[in-house]
């Protein structure tokens, strides 16, 4: 039983179809975004689908889990904010910018809210130098950038995300 | 007509639209390429208007193009979307606001190396752009613009997008490759090089976001057109990204052989705060650092002359930094950088980033002996030379520059006279 493959038939025929027939095998990192796509991390069984799927061995998919710092192997908060510290943007504020929201959070970089609700962490340049400071979050519905931020303005879209989340929670009851 | 080249939707309001770009005459010199001139011919434009990549190395892309190797089919073509460098963002401008040129410039390029099959790889990050990007190629094909037997001939083409996920060295074009092709994103050893040995094996074209964005309409205008915007030396117009200490951060397109002045004191407004500028680094975290003097800020903008100063062009990404920073902080940050990007292939740049960041770190916090700058210095030139690609070198060029131009900034003897 091929979960990934009854659950996503339509878009894996799409992957699949952009890349020659004889190199099936650069499908493995779309197929990794689907596999992540729900849960925001790739479980293990889901390693061995792709590898069924493109008929390659299994530890060559899970190296590249290892390799790609946009993959997930374990649950973590449900968005991950992710604050370019990167030269650019640290001279622009973003350092202040990450202290002030941790505080905020009371949590560290890197560390994720007590609600599990965010994870906190820096990142590398993310292409957005010019309006920093700025941060993406990856989270259940792939990922946003958010510029031009300020502590205020960021603690308000969490805010929403857990009344949102807290909706969401009861219609599922 | 506007005053811009590549980024056109600053004066033209929703070139995004097929509509919109098609009333600006686009997609008539792909169809006129693929209609009326041979491969070669395409190629022979390209080479004659003196384009450069703008994806760092400057390398003349008729002349790439011509490399293909003519015995070896199919032949392929890669945009580079992986745009990391911090400092570089003008390739995500282009593909959000002004996409189709883009596309065309993939398309003729697919044409003139006789590829029916391109594939742009974007940075993971790209995600949401690389949907924008699928919409648009669809709307081409149900257009006829793309697709099988355009215009009426033989030739097809497809155009497919791939993301990335989050590493660097991905933006390396033979690690591009080895990840198109599914496996972790390490360079080759090289040569052969990509129009030998590229995708698959196969000959394979890599050129960056901006520069195939130039390409329709250097068709359109001609080669000489194309030359006349820019300088002997460097031909055509430029986007550069802007960051760093300046009022007025990003993206500014300008000709070949504007100033560093001109582009941060006009363009960009000045220093925040009015401060005094103090260094600039040309080509992102990989610059080798420039103090700034009158002499730096009045060079011209073109790949020879910021060379003669000392630093290179690169991809036109300007980090500009004032007198509230000091040099040992911002080479710690770019230290940072190249150690989390190194791909950990060869033990020069991964072990000596790890030493870097290290003594980068160690110096920066306080610890400013003559010793530890001594032997950051010697951990840098030996890196120096001996990398398999050219990350371990750019990692070494901001140490290097930033101690032997900036001195005071470690605790050492001033330079008299400002050599810039
Ligand atoms: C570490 C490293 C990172 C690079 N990143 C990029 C990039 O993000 N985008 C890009 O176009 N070129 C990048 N390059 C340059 C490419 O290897 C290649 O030269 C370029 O894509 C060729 O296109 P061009 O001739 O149009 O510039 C990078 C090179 C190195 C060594
Ligand atoms: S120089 Fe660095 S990034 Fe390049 S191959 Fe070697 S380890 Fe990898
Ligand atoms: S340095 Fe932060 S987006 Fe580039």
């Amino acid at each position: 039983m091929n979960d990934l493959l009854s659950k996503y038939p339509e878009e894996i025929k799409t992957i699949l179809a952009k890349y020659p027939s004889e190199q099936k095998r650069s499908a493995v990192m779309p197929l990794l975004f689907l596999a992540q796509r729900k849960e925001g991390y790739i479980r293990e069984q889901a390693l061995s689908e792709i590898s069924q799927i493109l008929d390659i061995q299994e530890t060559e998919v899970a190296t590249l889990v290892g390799f790609y710092t946009l993959f997930h192997d374990g649950k973590t908060g449900i968005y991950h904010i992710q604050v370019c510290t990167d030269l650019c943007c640290a001279l622009r504020g973003s350092e202040d910018f990450l202290t002030g929201l941790c505080e905020a959070l009371e949590i560290k970089p890197g560390e994720t809210s007590q609600d599990g609700m965010v994870t906190v962490e820096e990142v590398k340049c993310l292409a957005a130098c010019d309006k920093a400071p700025m941060f993406q979050v990856q989270g259940k519905d792939g990922i946003s950038y958010h510029e031009n931020c300020n502590v205020d303005n960021t603690l308000e879209m969490i805010q929403e995300w857990r009344e949102s989340g807290a909706a969401e929670q009861e219609e599922t009851k | 007509m506007s005053k811009y080249v590549l980024l056109r939707h600053r004066d033209i309001p929703n070139i995004k639209d097929l509509k919109v770009y098609q009333d600006q005459d686009g997609f008539k010199a792909f169809k006129k390429a693929v209609t009326s001139l041979d491969q070669g011919e395409v190629t022979e434009i390209v080479k004659a208007s003196g384009l450069r990549g703008r994806g760092g190395a400057g390398f003349p892309t008729g002349l790439k193009w011509s490399f293909m190797d003519q015995d070896n089919w199919p032949h392929y073509v890669v945009a580079n979307a992986d745009e990391s460098e911090p400092g570089t963002f003008k390739d995500r401008e282009i593909i959000e606001e002004n996409p189709l040129q883009f596309l065309e410039g993939v398309a003729i390029g697919s044409y003139a190396v006789g590829a029916q099959l391109a594939y742009i790889y974007l940075r993971g990050e790209f995600w949401q752009l690389a949907e924008f990007l699928d919409g648009k190629i669809n709307e081409l094909e149900k257009a006829g613009l793309l697709g099988e037997n355009l215009f009426g001939t033989e030739y097809s083409l497809k155009i497919h997008t791939h993301l990335g996920a989050g590493a660097y060295i991905c933006g390396e074009e033979t690690a591009l490759l080895e990840s198109l092709e599914g496996k972790r994103g390490q360079p080759r050893l090289r040569p052969p090089f990509p129009p030998s040995f590229g995708l698959y094996g196969k000959p394979t074209v890599v050129n960056n976001v901006e520069t195939f964005t130039n390409i329709p309409l250097i068709m359109e205008n001609g080669a000489e057109w194309y030359r006349d915007l820019g300088t002997e030396d460097s031909a055509g117009v430029k986007v550069f990204s802007l960051s760093g200490r300046v009022k007025k951060p990003g993206n500014y397109e300008l000709p070949f052989g504007s100033t560093y002045r001109e582009l941060i004191f006009e363009h960009g407004g000045g220093i925040l705060n009015d401060a005094q500028i103090k260094a600039i680094m040309p080509a992102g975290a990989s610059s080798a650092i420039l103090r700034a003097s009158d002499k730096v800020l009045d060079t011209p903008l073109e790949y020879a002359s910021i060379r003669k100063l000392g630093s290179d062009l690169g991809s036109g990404s300007v980090i500009v930094i004032d007198e509230t920073i000091s040099m040992d902080w911002v080479i710690k940050k770019t230290i940072d950088f190249f150690k989390h990007e190194s791909c950990g292939k060869c033990t020069p740049c991964r072990e000596g980033n790890y030493w870097m960041s290290y003594l980068t770190r160690k110096i920066h916090s306080g610890e400013k002996t003559e010793e530890q700058i001594q032997l950051l210095y010697d951990v840098a030139s030996n890196i120096q030379g001996k990398c398999l690609c050219a990350l371990g070198e750019f990692s070494v060029m901001g140490v290097l520059t930033s101690i032997d131009r900036f001195p005071e900034d470690f605790g050492r003897e001033p330079i008299g006279s400002d050599k810039g």
